[in-house]
């Protein structure tokens, strides 16, 4: 089975940055909005809204690409691409915190934690849900979590109004 | 799902009803705004100017300042100062409304209003410094009508008349911090400058304006509305009525009066026991007219005239979807934009009436005081007419309807309590000094989808009713306490602990008051400083043994009163915080630094139980420093100080 991905329409997104703050709250202790940003040390996001140019935004994380330069990049070896899904992980326990793989990125997808822990961070698609914190946050619909042979039906069909 | 805690058995019934016909409420439309953006929520979004909007990082890793160099603690404190502006706005020029109708008596220029109470006319205007020797009240009606503008507009420094009602402390307290009251209209403009780009960057500078545009509120706008509208409608007296969607009429034309002023409500209220209208209401085959309220306006009606309520905030879509209401009559504040969309189903005609609040696609009768009553019967005609339209296949009305007794004031409660002979608030002082009384909370404010829907107020009254606290409530937190028996003293006095048990039945009151409207929230703060005259708990406000709650609070004017209640001394728990969390500083000044500036301070508790032990505690905390007798009986929290 392919693995899904998070995709964003670029032609919806306002760069509100709600998936940023649903993805810092998902990646804390209590998961709790106001008692979050109360933690220490806080949580950190993992997904960025960046800016393309007037009235264009784009809301990017890890892309799990296919030949992923991070995996290459990393001397403990601890980013890996699992075959049979396609998702690319941190092993946070192996990583010497070389910071290669954020120099690797394409898409300044990886950064690091906390000061104290001095690890890389960056978009795991939230093991413990169905579907990404930043998918379900978005006002406008604009980010998708799906395999990307649907995600380019739909951007064939040009079915990128309706979820 | 926010409806999940709704208990209100009428509203469930409804929705439950209307739900396969899908008709959107606003419950559905909470739910599809979640999740709410998390710069809001926390109050660190600015968009004071154009280089904005600006958003700080509340995880640390983003911008932690605006564009113009503004930090977290200045945008949440400078928002929070703005919409605390605009509620303290609200509730005076509400008040400024009822002026001009006392002026329009005085002039003579009115139609179907007079003075029902000359007695407070006479003292109000003589607290004001008006001669009232050999006057006739129309005269005085014109005169304070224009004193009591001229509190909107006053620009020297000195303090507004009615706040001069506060204990000596209160004011001595206001004048340190140069926050005492001056101008209504002034202290709104002032802090509406103040909050502009480039203006006050301190959140405690900016705080300190909040304070005093709540104090033109509480001490000011709100209560000179209390007053006023005691002149022009009467001062309520306890009055027997009932409560929930249940008092609407299968066979009868039913008009629902939904908003705040009473000028208008009362004058529909007596245009529809017109006998001409009733008679022509029978030969449309209805059997009468009733006329039920909703929202303040519901209270104003209420206390005044014992007319039903047909519910809260809340239920204002849900009457309309009961399909057996040929029109809603609505003014100004919490006028939801869905009840239009509600009627579209039905046969239900909305007409607005103020200036100041249209509706799209909404029949609009300009109200005014010259022509009152013949518009009031154009618009019951308007109901009338409309009554053979009602599809009565359709009409669900739920039977629940509960009895309450509401129209205590902070004048006539001490009848209650003294008897009419040896009218004090000495029993009451007396029964919370030897322990049968723990104290006295204010449970307040709106009903919010985003908290219990209603349900956190009746939670929280009965666990502090059980904790012998007497409970005073106004707005749609007492709407909503009403429709579950928690004011009458035949369901409610059970409900409560020995001690204020005891009281109840000699007193013949139920352990929950009625006060009003949540302009007369003023009247808590008239009660509270009538206790502090009596003596014995406490030389001023912050050291009386009361707390006060607006737990699911949702307008801006409930920040307002939440604030001139923090100003005056007391302590105030909402259930969800003002937009302030994104900022520890302006948190942490609002909840703990707070105490020691004006006595007062804000807690923000959702679990209703858990805000009834903060109110309690603080309760306890006042009543140890005041060295009261120990609590009476057993108490079911016990005292932990």
């Amino acid at each position: 089975m392919e693995t899904k991905k998070i995709f964003c329409d670029i032609t919806k997104c306002v760069g509100c940055r709600a998936c940023e703050l649903a993805c810092a709250i998902e990646h804390s202790a209590t998961k709790d909005l106001f008692l979050a940003i109360l933690e220490s040390p806080r949580p950190k996001k993992r997904i960025n809204t960046q800016f393309i140019e007037k009235d264009v935004f784009h809301s990017v994380a890890c892309q799990h690409c296919d030949d992923p330069p991070c995996v290459e990049a990393c001397m403990a070896s601890c980013i890996h691409k699992d075959k049979e899904t396609g998702k690319v992980d941190i092993d946070s326990k192996r990583c010497v915190a070389c910071w290669m793989c954020i120099m690797a990125c394409p898409f300044a997808a990886i950064s690091r934690k906390a000061a104290a822990e001095s690890k890389a961070l960056k978009c795991d698609l939230c093991p413990e849900r169905e579907c990404p914190a930043c998918v379900d946050s978005c006002p406008t619909r604009a980010l998708y979590f799906e395999a990307r042979k649907d995600w380019a039906k739909r951007k064939e069909n040009k079915q990128l109004v309706n979820k | 799902m926010s409806r999940e805690k709704l208990r209100d058995k009428a509203s469930i019934k409804i929705l439950e009803a209307r739900k396969p016909e899908g008709m959107e409420t606003i419950w559905d439309r909470y739910e599809a705004q979640q999740p709410q953006c998390g710069f809001g929520l926390l109050g660190i979004c600015c968009r004071m100017c154009n280089m904005g909007p600006c958003r700080i990082d509340p995880f640390g890793t983003g911008p932690q300042k605006g564009a113009c160099g503004a930090t977290a603690d200045t945008i949440a404190a400078r928002d929070m100062t703005r919409q605390t502006a605009a509620g303290s706005a609200s509730h005076s020029d509400h008040a400024r409304d009822l002026g001009h109708t006392l002026i329009a008596i005085g002039k003579g220029t009115a139609q179907g209003y007079s003075i029902r109470d000359p007695y407070k006319l006479r003292i109000i205007a003589a607290e004001f410094g008006i001669k009232v020797e050999n006057k006739k009240d129309n005269e005085l009606a014109l005169e304070l009508g224009e004193r009591a503008l001229q509190e909107f507009g006053k620009q020297d420094d000195s303090q507004l008349t009615l706040s001069k009602r506060a204990p000596e402390r209160q004011q001595e307290i206001w004048k340190k911090l140069n926050i005492y009251p001056r101008g209504i209209d002034r202290e709104v403009v002032e802090t509406l400058s103040r909050t502009h780009e480039g203006m006050d960057q301190d959140y405690k500078n900016l705080i300190q304006s909040t304070m005093r545009v709540s104090l033109a509120d509480g001490w000011g706008g709100s209560m000179i509305a209390t007053e006023l509208s005691d002149i022009l409608f009467g001062s309520p007296k306890p009055i027997r009525a009932r409560a929930n969607l249940g008092v609407l009429k299968e066979d009868e034309v039913n008009i629902i009066i939904h908003g705040h002023e009473p000028t208008l409500s009362d004058v529909i209220v007596t245009a529809s026991q017109d006998p001409e209208l009733i008679k022509l209401a029978k030969e449309k085959k209805a059997k009468g007219i009733t006329v039920a309220g909703i929202c303040c306006t519901a209270n104003e009606i209420l206390v005044r005239r014992g007319i039903p309520v047909a519910g809260n905030f809340l239920q204002q879509e849900l009457s309309i979807l009961t399909g057996a209401v040929e029109t809603m009559v609505v003014d100004i504040q919490c006028i939801s934009p869905g009840i239009a969309q509600a009627a579209s189903h039905f046969h239900t005609k909305i007409i607005s009436t103020s200036a100041k609040a249209s509706i799209p696609g909404v029949e609009h009768i300009d109200f005014r005081e010259d022509n009152a009553l013949d518009t009031a019967k154009k618009i019951i005609k308007i109901a009338i007419d409309n009554y053979p339209s009602r599809d009565k296949t359709k009409v669900i009305i739920p039977k629940e309807a509960m009895d309450l007794v509401a129209g205590f004031t902070a004048e006539n409660i001490f009848y209650h309590l003294g008897g009419k002979f040896r009218a004090s608030y000495k029993p009451l002082n007396e029964n919370i000094t030897n322990g049968r009384i723990r104290g006295v909370a204010g449970v307040v404010g709106c009903d919010n989808p985003r908290m219990g829907s209603g349900s956190s107020h009746v939670a929280l009254v009965k666990e502090l009713i059980k904790n012998n606290v007497l409970v005073v409530q106004t707005g749609c937190a007492a709407i909503e306490c009403a429709k579950e028996g928690l004011l009458t003293p035949e369901t409610a006095i059970e409900m409560a602990g020995e001690g204020l048990k005891e009281v109840c039945k000699a007193v013949g009151i139920p352990p929950a008051l009625h006060l009003g409207a949540c302009v007369d929230n003023s009247r808590i703060l008239i009660a509270c400083t009538e206790m502090v005259k009596e003596g014995g708990i406490g030389k001023s406000l912050d050291e009386l043994p009361v707390a006060g709650a607006a737990l699911e609070w949702m307008a801006e004017k409930a920040m307002a009163i939440g604030w001139y209640f923090v100003a005056s001394g007391a302590s105030v728990v909402f259930g969800t915080p003002m937009r302030i969390s994104g900022s520890q500083a302006v948190y942490d000044y609002c909840t703990k630094d707070m105490e020691n500036i004006t006595g007062g301070k804000w807690a923000f508790e959702e679990d209703p139980i858990k805000a009834a032990h903060i109110m309690i505690d603080h309760i306890d905390k006042k009543r140890k420093a005041l060295k009261l007798a120990p609590m009476m009986y057993t108490q079911s929290y016990a005292v932990s100080v």
